[in-house]
């Protein structure tokens, strides 16, 4: 901040204090509850089909008891669980491959696509191929990615990556085209360069977007990375799924979905606190 | 009210507006929207264009503003002829165009800080100094969405004074807010007007607010637009709002009324669908400013009260 303005002293909670009171409100209120019953009700479904009537459609797929007995064994069965360190290998080696990619695709994508809506030529180069690039699935990637780059580890963030660049940049441009034109004519009049108006109302104009689209970039970074581990990995959460439905070890692919569901949903997580930290001025607080 | 550092009568240009017609469009597809357009915005006064939702208002701001170019004619300031935005005609706009990720205080000292004039202490002293002209002291590190709707014409009325324009161009600055606050905020103006004398220009679409507030007022006919007529508000300042149950006044409005009248009638006379509802509106203000008319010769108790005038009609 360069200038000091004057707070109003007292009306100003400290974040912790406000976290801590928005977490009772929230405590106080039914959605918890809610959610915990609707996740215990979708346990018991599947307790239910599969472990308690083994029914036709459900009988070759592991039950909770089966997967949770696994994952919570010091010794498992197929030797994955909480207490083996290959169990957090996995996990580790996808995180890191997913943080490359989404770290590149984000740090490409962003000023791509505010230099699109900033520039309308660079726009009318670009747009076009954008748009032929972005809607080819990211299984039809793999050939050509296995042929490009030199080892599996490359080919495999590189398909996370552009999973997640075109979702960036698209959005990243629908931000700065979201700006009312009343900003920058506000801007243009008290005077402010090009230069300013770019860093002084593109840029924030157009982060709400920017995050809602980092938000679904780093969900098809996922998406991008467990195909490209299916198919060329050694290490990581798909590696892991594909290997234990070769080998018949069932309860593994389901411990390691619902991994990828929890981290996948923690990023996301992240993604939004982030944005919401960037963009106090969206979080209406009391006044 | 406090004293600033805008000394009154300063950097009051003139602005003056020759033949300008605008159209949109091309070739079959256009639209003339502006139609011979002439009018001056004499210096140290206040200016209002009265005209009819839609009819162009503020496509005559975005010229004046340098925002569009006229199809045709000259728009000046103090004889130089303008070619495009800048500070010395600034904006309120009709929509808030406040910046909604900066604070107040950020919001109000943008000019000067971007065109580097002012800077640390001076620049936030200049700042707090408007803000608290206008009451918004309290509220300079909150942004935009914390504040009430005529909060946000207050702060966006000293982002522009802030800059000392030559010109002021308000779009119908306070469409929007509730009457309670409707008010409040014309005589927050007329007084901040009072005290600098600056040239300004305000545009609306109510007669009774145009009329309060005037110098000189310019009523605008539709499709397309152009000068009807330009009246001179020879009422006393400082403007109170008693004012608005004085016979010259009431004078002034009947003849706008008018002329406003003559421009629906034509405008419907070509079969428009809502025709009806329109004359009923406006043939309501005819008897409406009859009624104190006919009672000014036992006083006091016909005088026509802010509210009693400027909203029912609406
Ligand atoms: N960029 C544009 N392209 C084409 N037509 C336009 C454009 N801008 C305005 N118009 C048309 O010009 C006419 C006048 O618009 P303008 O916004 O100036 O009216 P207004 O008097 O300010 O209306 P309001 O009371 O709604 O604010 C409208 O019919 C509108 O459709
Ligand atoms: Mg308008």
């Amino acid at each position: 901040m360069p200038f000091e303005t004057p707070d109003n002293p007292g009306t100003q909670l400290s974040s912790v204090a406000q976290t801590w009171t928005r977490m009772k409100h929230w405590l106080g209120s039914p959605s918890p509850y809610l959610n915990l019953l609707g996740l215990c009700g979708f346990v018991a479904v599947w307790y239910v089909t599969t472990e308690v009537f083994n029914l036709p459609l459900f009988n070759k797929l592991p039950g909770p008891k089966a997967t949770f007995t696994e994952w919570l064994s010091a010794d498992p069965l197929y030797g994955i669980s909480f207490y083996t360190m290959e169990y957090y290998q996995h996990i580790g080696i996808s995180t890191w491959r997913v943080f490359q990619a989404f770290m590149l695709a984000t740090a490409l994508g962003v000023p791509i696509g505010l230099f699109m809506g900033w520039k309308a030529t660079f726009k009318d180069y670009t747009f076009p191929l954008l748009e032929v690039l972005r809607p080819i699935p990211m299984l039809a990637w793999v050939p050509l990615s296995i042929l490009m780059w030199p080892g599996r580890e490359a080919s495999i963030i590189f398909l996370t990556f552009l999973g997640s660049f075109f979702a960036t940049v698209l959005n990243t441009l629908l931000g700065v085209e979201s700006i009312d034109e009343a900003y920058f004519r506000a801007a243009a009049s008290l005077g402010a360069s090009e230069k300013q108006i770019f860093y002084k109302v593109i840029v924030p104009g157009s982060l709400p977007f920017i995050f809602t689209g980092l938000q679904i970039s780093m969900g098809y970074a996922w998406f991008s990375l467990v195909a490209g581990e299916m198919l060329a990995g050694e290490f990581g959460l798909g590696y892991l799924i594909w290997n234990s439905y070769t080998l018949v070890q069932y309860p593994v692919i389901i411990i390691a979905m619902i991994t990828l569901g929890v981290i996948g949903s923690l990023s996301s997580l992240i993604i939004r606190l982030v944005g919401d930290k960037l963009m106090q001025w969206k979080v209406r607080e009391v006044a | 009210m406090m004293k600033t550092t805008l000394t009154p009568g300063q950097r009051a240009g003139e602005m003056s507006m020759e033949n300008v017609c605008k159209t949109y469009g091309a070739d079959v597809l256009t639209k003339e929207v502006l139609k011979d357009c002439s009018f001056t915005l004499e210096k140290g006064r206040l200016t209002v264009l009265v005209g009819p939702s839609g009819c162009g208002k503020s496509t005559l701001i975005n010229v004046l503003a340098g925002y569009e170019k006229p199809t045709s004619g000259r728009v000046s300031l103090d004889g130089e002829p303008v070619t495009g935005p800048g500070p010395d005609r600034l904006v309120v706009f009709q929509e808030t165009a406040l910046f909604p990720w900066m604070t107040t205080f950020e919001n109000v000292s943008y000019g000067p800080r971007v065109r580097k004039e002012l800077s640390g202490r001076e620049l936030a002293d200049t700042t707090m100094q408007l803000l608290k002209m206008v009451g918004l002291e309290d509220f300079a590190g909150k942004y935009p969405s914390q504040l009430s709707g005529g909060m946000q014409r207050r702060a966006e009325l000293v982002r522009a004074m802030i800059n000392h324009p030559k010109v002021m161009l308000m779009d119908e600055p306070f469409r929007g807010l509730d009457a309670m606050t409707r008010s409040l905020m014309q005589e927050y103006y007329v007084r901040l007007f009072e005290e600098h004398r600056g040239t300004n220009l305000f545009v609306t679409s109510e007669l009774e607010e145009g009329i309060f507030l005037a110098d000189r007022l310019v009523i605008l006919t539709n499709h397309p637009c152009r000068v009807k007529k330009i009246m001179d508000v020879d009422l006393p300042r400082p403007r109170e709002f008693s004012v608005m149950g004085s016979p010259e006044y009431l004078d002034i409005k009947r003849e706008a009324l008018e002329l406003l009248h003559e421009e629906a009638m034509k405008s419907f006379a070509a079969g428009a669908v809502n025709a009806a509802d329109f004359l009923e509106a406006y043939s309501k203000m005819g008897e409406e400013q009859a009624r104190p008319k006919a009672g000014k010769d036992d006083g006091e108790g016909q005088r026509v009260t802010r509210t009693g005038s400027a909203y029912e009609n609406h």
